[in-house]
């Protein structure tokens, strides 16, 4: 599958990815590899320039939701009719639809801030409601584009966690973008390294979810050795 | 448990009316009653002849005496001033949804309403008056024509600044063309669409006030702009003063009162209506 821009840029080239469902999978990769482009034509939101993407089953591709980077709210809507916006579009009648948001926030931990505005909430709560929105049609696939980026170092770890908890629970397929080391090998399962000029993958690596099972993993000398593994790839890909 | 709390900011104040609050309300009022206090004092002094410069005193006791006739002026022309101002809200609207659908007809038609705007009332409004029979709708359009642009212009900048992710994510959840310009365009003109017609308030009244002067009516129907005219040829300055009163208290009704609906419809989550809470 490639990519090319009507500036002639060539985004992203030669992509070959199987990803099944289920998968926590996380594209790391410097600026310019390419990584949201392709995180974008998955989602339908661009079209390939040549080669094609398949979905198991027609009804998947249309069963997403989308983190942006920016929670990207409407400021005029409270937290719960921007949580309930899918359902509305899709046609859900609006009290189905705000039961189901509010069922959607208490899981992202904001209960009680249903009718509060973007404007009166934090960064990270913000964040959450975004996540709540993309998750509350239970779509199959979750795709996230540097979601926790704008966000300090301890809001990103507790929504790193919230996010694995919640992965684990239900068990969607996610396809993570970030450029940090340390939150993919924290959060994937698969790792696919990108580069950049033209982008393209390079690498992919595992880490197995027994290693991640163990207490405390962030501080594990096994989450360490994934790092350094990551990072090696990741310094070889911008070498390359 | 939340991560943050939520800051709901109360300041201290009086009467429950904020220190800051009482600022606003008390400094431009100090100055207005020592401005009134030394224009008073001036004309006293220097014994000002009344025909010349009448006192803020005198004023007053000339619009008390003559409330009768100077009220039916005034409702004349806040009729005609409001009615150019919906017309205006709901044309300029109508038209920049219409841009926001279709760049051509944006392309073609925008450059017309920037020349309307910039060719002065004053040279437009005898034309008008002459071409149309009734001076009643002949005022109106002045008004409106007056009135129109900012409305369209704000409105079209509105309409065409949303958040492009937003578009992106509603283009991802399959909306229509119609579900994107309801619930996503338009809310985000909002905020824009009251910003042009706060100033299009304004400029409604003094499109009124133009016109009537141009078209010098009597009679009937004759609004603010007549009885100052009529006063200034009788030489009853005085009553002349009283009248711009009128029209100045009215332009200052118009932008308080727009200024309100707009804080009423914005202060719940946008930037510019500053609401207390902030984290």
């Amino acid at each position: 599958m490639a990519k090319r821009y009507a500036t002639g840029t060539l985004a992203v080239q030669n992509v070959g990815l199987e990803i099944g469902r289920g998968d926590f999978l996380a594209l790391l990769g410097p600026s310019g590899c390419g990584k949201s482009t392709l995180l974008r034509l998955i989602a339908g939101l661009d079209a390939p320039s040549a080669g094609s993407l398949e979905w198991s089953e027609a009804a998947a591709r249309r069963d997403i939701g989308f983190v942006f980077q920016e929670p990207t709210l409407m400021p005029w809507h409270s937290a719960l009719r921007n949580v309930a916006l899918p359902l509305e579009l899709a046609g859900v009648a609006r009290h189905e639809a705000a039961a189901r948001a509010r069922e959607m926030l208490a899981r992202v931990e904001l209960a009680g801030f249903e009718d509060a505005y973007p404007r009166q909430l934090s960064g990270g709560m913000r964040m959450r409601v975004s996540i709540a929105r993309a998750l509350v049609t239970r779509p199959r696939l979750l795709l996230m584009d540097e979601p926790f980026a704008a966000l300090d170092e301890i809001t990103r770890f507790r929504l790193n966690n919230d996010l694995l908890k919640l992965w684990q629970a239900e068990r969607f397929t996610v396809v993570f973008v970030t450029h940090s080391v340390f939150e993919s090998v924290f959060l994937a399962e698969r790792i696919v390294v990108m580069a950049p000029r033209p982008g393209r993958v390079v690498a992919e690596l595992r880490v197995p979810a027994e290693d991640r099972a163990a207490e405390e993993f962030r501080t594990s000398p096994l989450y360490a050795a994934h790092c350094r593994e990551v990072s090696h790839a990741l310094r070889d890909a911008m070498a390359a | 448990m939340s991560d943050e709390l939520l800051a709901e900011h109360r300041e201290p104040g009086m009467l429950g009316i904020s220190y800051t609050m009482w600022l606003r309300i008390l400094a431009p009022s100090l100055i207005g009653v020592l401005v009134l206090g030394g224009w008073e004092w001036a004309v006293r002094h220097y014994e000002v002849p009344r025909y010349i410069l009448p006192g803020p005193i005198l004023v007053a006791q000339t619009l008390v005496r003559n409330w009768g006739s100077l009220s039916v002026s005034l409702g004349i022309t806040l009729q005609i001033t409001f009615m150019a101002l919906a017309v205006a809200a709901s044309l300029g609207l109508a038209l920049s949804v219409l841009f926001a659908q279709s760049r051509i007809i944006e392309l073609s038609l925008f450059p017309y309403a920037v020349i309307l705007q910039v060719t002065p009332i004053v040279a437009i409004a005898p034309l008008i008056i002459i071409w149309v029979d009734n001076i009643q709708v002949a005022l109106l359009i002045c008004a409106w024509i007056v009135a129109f642009f900012p409305i369209l212009s704000n409105t079209t900048v509105g309409l065409n600044s949303t958040d492009r992710n937003l578009v992106d994510l509603f283009r991802l959840y399959g909306a229509t063309r119609w579900q994107v310009l309801w619930r996503l365009r338009l809310p985000t003109a909002m905020p824009y669409f009251l910003a042009g017609l706060r100033i299009s308030g304004g400029l409604s009244l003094i499109g009124a006030i133009v016109a009537e002067f141009v078209a010098g009516s009597g009679g009937r129907a004759s609004g603010l702009a007549y009885r100052i005219l009529e006063a200034g040829y009788q030489l009853q300055i005085p009553l002349m003063f009283a009248a711009l009163v009128l029209v100045s208290g009215a332009g200052i009704a118009i932008f308080l009162i727009l200024s309100l609906i707009s804080h009423l419809l914005l202060r719940r989550w946008h930037e510019s209506a500053g609401a207390g809470d902030r984290r």
